[in-house]
């Protein structure tokens, strides 16, 4: 486009707002106490040696759950901000600038750097246990999959303090996203910095696939697989086809920005449209990679915490599976409104309300679950429980979303907020705090602190109900999405703040999360059996934490609930004790260039960012040197000999 | 587990690289070009792009090495569907119900 200026000039630190600055000095102070305390205990080779290199599955899954925390603080901020903005009419408490970007970093890393590597801790912490594997298929990948996340998650949270975040919300749509709308590096940091987690996540489906498919223990076959690697499975394919897609739009908007070219303009026969096609192609199938664990995980709860086998797994199965395949017909319906016909917006409308049925399927096999179920109300359970409703609610809404001309009634309006909310919070964050309660004392060795966490699901759930049940009226009465602003006389100033104290509500649920995961590292129970919930699948027959090899000796499986046919077995007198000798254990070795690589793609991510070449290009030369080191190792396992298992397990009372 | 020493050179990987690439530069030269009309064009772009699925399941994916277990059928059979729909569904959404010309 003639007449703009491709290097616009923006300062490299953000400023002009003393929030951004009290963040500078936070930053600033958060890493200075980092290095003092490494420094000061001396932890700096442990931190080396037993995290960042590591190729172990469940190491790589407590980082990823870590991160993910770190995230959802990150987003749940933002989201804090945005609701103190909207809670009075005038409001003056955010610029309108300031307030875009905020909503678009609110939404990219709520999806893409809290809900994914959050289903990625629980594949990795659960994945090779419950399916009896002594780790993944390709663990140094894995590694790589977790670095790529984690420096893309952290290319992306740099641009608030430098650069500039960006601001064309977490769908980042041309062509309000190209050069001459959009100058300077904000957008070019949303480009790269899910190009690069992107490929971890690829890599992450791949590995998943690979290790549930190959890497069972005998006698698993897949319909007596727990439900979890199920969903685990049908993610994993999803990924694999779906990610794809973000990757073409995400490199075509890419080289429209920084080589001129013309895919998504709207001169010289670019088509904006075409993103948005690419992207959804992407987003439908991403809502499901990230819910379908989230009902595995469900599965594996009520199950547990009803005494009972979860009912109808065939159809669980089924259903999955179905929803996996549906979910490429239905993307059109995020952008009804684009205008591609009645034929079009009829065939998307009846597919997405497809979907219903499969879901429904799985609701109803969980109510079934608990019918004449044992019930504990357990954390895990009760988290699990508050999802019924909330999922409930966020399908019927879906299914109103569903209907192509009810849509263009409440296409991007608040209606649209609170749905995505309800079933994305209700069904990702609430099945992933289940799974993070369940897990959690086979990651550490204890129990999470249950009366402080009954306050914060309590907080949390209400918190949620008081924040979101505003929003679908405010839609109808007329709100859009990203309005930063508005006046008096809207009669929409009650709800909003109502809407913003079940935020607050929330944001203290977070907060008591966080000091319940503290206060139960000192004072939690300790869960000295390896089988707190009286569990059911084989993760629950190690103790906890589990050994870096898993099993001593690889389970050899004879029915579902691999583990309660053990416990039941043994009750009886039937299970003698394990009579074979123990054999030398095949291992992988850490290595630290997934770190070094994923380093490279930082700052080669950082060069393309501000159009720094020559730093790109130093970027890319580490990443090819990083690959080509690898192609020629030789030296990437070894065996654990037999004495060392025998004193790890005898250490552990079970040998 | 050193067993890899006496690997032979990866010819197939090499060649499926270069055809990959040659396929890509290919279509990209005709698109800017304008070697051909704009249908025709289309098509022999679409069809380039059937050679390189064809190229990379022979040459990186080894689909003929052996029999293989069932679910390698189930997944071609899926990604042969997944792929069909993105094409076709995003032509079809794309061309707007034939209203609106791009």
């Amino acid at each position: 486009m003639p007449g703009y200026d491709r290097h616009h000039p923006t300062p490299f630190f953000v400023s002009g707002d003393p929030m951004i600055y009290a963040s500078d000095v936070l930053i600033a102070l958060t890493l200075v106490g980092v290095v003092f305390v490494l420094t000061y205990f001396r932890r700096w080779r442990w931190l080396w040696e037993e995290w960042i290199t590591t190729v172990d599955h469940k190491k790589i899954g407590i980082m990823y759950l870590l991160a993910a925390l770190a995230m959802m603080f990150r987003g749940g901020v933002d989201s804090e901000l945005m609701r103190t903005q909207l809670a009075f009419p005038n409001n003056h408490f955010l610029g309108a600038e300031h307030y875009d970007q905020i909503f678009t970093t609110h939404g990219t890393i709520m999806i893409l750097f809290m809900a994914m590597p959050l289903i990625f801790a629980m594949m990795n912490i659960a994945v090779p246990l419950q399916i009896g594997a002594r780790d993944v298929a390709f663990p140094y990948l894995n590694a790589i999959s977790f670095w790529l996340f984690f420096f893309g998650a952290m290319l992306f949270n740099l641009s608030f303090v430098i650069g500039g975040s960006p601001d064309a919300g977490w769908v980042s749509y041309p062509p309000l996203t190209e050069t001459p709308f959009d100058p300077g590096p904000g957008e070019n940091f949303y480009l790269l910095a899910l190009q690069i987690s992107g490929i971890g996540s690829i890599a992450t489906g791949i590995n998943f696939l690979v290790t549930i498919l190959k890497m069972r223990a005998p006698g698993m076959t897949l319909m007596r697989m727990p439900l979890f690697p199920w969903s685990v499975l049908s993610a994993s394919v999803l990924i694999i086809f779906a990610f794809p897609a973000l990757t073409i739009a995400l490199a075509l908007l890419l080289l429209d920005r920084l080589a001129g070219a013309h895919f998504f303009t709207m001169l010289q026969g670019g088509n904006p449209m075409m993103y948005v096609n690419l992207f959804w192609v992407w987003g439908h199938p991403e809502v499901y990679i990230v819910v379908l664990p989230a009902f595995g995980i469900f599965s594996e709860v009520f199950a547990t915490f009803s005494r009972k086998r979860v009912f109808g797994y065939t159809s669980m199965v089924a259903s999955l599976m179905t929803i996996a395949v549906i979910s490429y017909f239905v993307w059109a319906h995020h952008f009804f409104t684009m205008g591609a016909g009645p034929g079009v917006n009829s065939f998307f409308a009846i597919a997405s309300m497809c979907v219903g049925i499969p879901t429904g399927v799985k609701v109803f096999n969980w109510l079934f679950t608990m019918f004449k179920g044992r019930i504990r109300t357990s954390l895990p359970m009760l988290w699990a429980i508050g999802f019924i409703p909330n999922f409930a609610i966020g399908g019927a809404t879906g299914i109103m979303l569903a209907a192509a001309p009810g849509d263009y009634q409440y296409h991007n309006s608040y209606f649209l907020i609170a749905h995505f909310h309800q079933v994305l919070i209700g069904g990702v964050v609430y099945g992933m705090l289940a799974g993070m309660y369940y897990w959690w004392p086979k990651m550490f060795g204890f129990i999470l602190d249950e009366r402080i966490g009954r306050w914060a699901f309590w907080l949390f759930n209400i918190g949620f109900y008081v924040c979101f049940m505003p929003q679908y009226q405010l839609g109808f009465m007329g709100m859009t999405r990203r309005v930063y602003i508005y006046p008096a006389d809207m009669g929409w100033s009650t709800l909003n703040l109502i809407s913003t104290v079940g935020a607050y509500l929330m944001g203290i649920a977070f907060v008591l999360i966080v000091v319940e995961i503290l206060y139960s590292a000192v004072w939690g129970v300790r869960d000295t059996t390896g089988d707190p919930w009286d569990g059911r699948t084989l993760e629950w027959s190690l103790p906890s934490p589990a050994p870096h090899y898993n099993f001593a000796h690889v389970p050899v499986v004879t029915e579902r609930d691999a583990w309660w046919g053990q416990k039941e077995a043994r009750k009886k007198g039937e299970i003698q004790k394990e009579t074979r000798p123990f054999q030398p254990i095949h291992m992988p070795r850490n290595s630290g260039r997934p770190f070094i690589m994923s380093l490279c793609f930082f700052i080669g991510g950082f060069g393309l960012v501000f159009e720094w070449y020559p730093l790109a290009l130093v970027g890319l030369v580490g990443i090819l040197t990083s690959l080509l080191m690898r192609s020629v190792e030789r030296d990437t396992d070894y065996y654990i000999p037999v004495e060392e298992i025998q004193h790890i397990e005898s250490n552990l009372g079970r040998a | 587990m050193n067993t890899n020493a006496n690997r032979a050179f990866p010819w197939k990987h090499v060649t499926g690289f270069v055809l990959s690439i040659a396929l890509t530069l290919l279509a990209l030269w005709m698109v800017q070009a304008h070697v051909m009309g704009f249908t025709a064009l289309i098509s022999v772009t679409l069809l380039f792009a059937a050679l390189q699925i064809l190229v990379q399941l022979f040459l990186f994916m080894h689909i003929t090495d052996s029999p293989g277990p069932r679910y390698h059928v189930i997944a071609l059979a899926l990604g042969l569907l997944f792929t069909f729909t993105i094409v076709a569904g995003s032509i079809w959404i794309m061309t707007f119900g034939g209203n609106q010309a791009y």
